[in-house]
């Protein structure tokens, strides 16, 4: 069993993640300890979870996530995750998961063609994984998504499994920005440890800083309950 | 020194976004014999010596394994290419 407060969250930097100091800032904001990690690094430095952050890994060169998934600390990071520890992948570190092999279906370019940066409404359709049990199922959070390479494909069989098991974690609120296929924001594996998703809760999780929200401009905070998520996830492990 | 082509193409039935942005523009250029493009990967990977079986095989299991993604892409082609002098 692990205290809330005595908590020790991964956040891996890849060559080319720019997201990896909000997610450190998410992670102290919901009173865990963010541990930073470094992606040629294969010791965790026992942590209890770990983010992979979002930005552009390898510049996307190859395809987005592809590279950074043979670093070091990637293959740990799947032992782990193979052993139950929560993993949670934002944007690039979604692509990442599912280049790992952690998480099926992959992401291509947006349907559109064009980058895109807006702040978005996700439905919670799992509110029982590690990273979203502070959420209600049916819930609707507002936090930012950017990415150009968004597009959530997989084939029907494994979509069709994904609904049926009830691994569909977010589903794009009204407009679908980047054609992902049913709506699909971000999914988990069976265990339901390992969550990934396109946009970015670790951006709406301080008063001043994140989406505008009935209380007022740049007030909203919805991303928060991932991390206190899963600090209440490691309590009950 | 010898050169190995890798030619890797996104599946069939995904979505190709920007062969279909191509596909678009072609016409405004005049171009209005062409109904459909798909936009795929060519990699050359050089070697010093001579293209072996061998050197052909670790080709292959790299162009599986990390030059394409077998949910979205399928590797086409993997052949020694021609070098000019």
């Amino acid at each position: 069993m692990v205290g809330a407060a005595g908590a020790r969250i991964g956040v891996i930097t890849f060559p080319g993640t720019l997201d990896d100091r909000d997610a450190q800032r998410a992670v102290r904001l919901a009173g865990a300890t963010p541990v930073a990690l470094w992606h040629a690094d294969a010791d965790l430095h026992g942590v209890d979870a770990v983010v992979i952050p979002g930005g552009f890994s390898y510049g996307d060169y190859l395809r987005a996530g592809a590279i950074s998934r043979f670093a070091a600390a990637m293959t740990s990071v799947a032992d782990a995750a193979r052993g139950g520890m929560p993993v949670l992948g934002i944007c690039n570190g979604f692509q990442i998961l599912t280049e790992a092999h952690l998480l099926p279906g992959s992401m291509v370019k947006n349907d559109h063609l064009h980058f895109i940066c807006r702040e978005q409404t996700l439905v919670v359709e799992n509110a029982s994984t590690a990273w979203t049990n502070q959420y209600a199922a049916g819930q609707r959070i507002t936090v930012p998504l950017k990415n150009q390479d968004g597009q959530f494909v997989a084939d029907e069989r494994t979509l069709d499994e994904l609904e049926d098991t009830g691994r569909v974690v977010f589903r794009y609120d009204g407009w679908n920005p980047n054609g992902s296929r049913r709506n699909i924001a971000g999914i988990t594996n069976e265990r339901g440890n390992v969550v990934g998703l396109m946009p970015h809760p670790e951006h709406a999780v301080e008063p001043g800083f994140g989406p505008d929200a009935a209380a007022g401009a740049r007030q909203g905070v919805d991303g928060l309950g991932f991390f206190t998520s899963v600090l209440s996830a490691l309590v009950a492990a | 020194m010898g050169r190995v082509v890798v030619e890797v193409m996104p599946k069939p039935e995904i979505l190709d976004p920007q062969g279909k942005a191509v596909v678009g523009a072609l016409p405004r250029l005049g171009f209005t014999q062409f109904v459909g493009v798909r936009q795929g990967k060519r990699f050359e990977l050089e070697v010093e010596g001579d293209v072996t079986p061998e050197i052909l095989a670790a080709a292959r299991q790299a162009a599986e394994t990390m030059l394409s993604n077998p949910i979205i892409e399928d590797v086409v082609n993997v052949f020694e290419a021609e070098v000019s002098a």
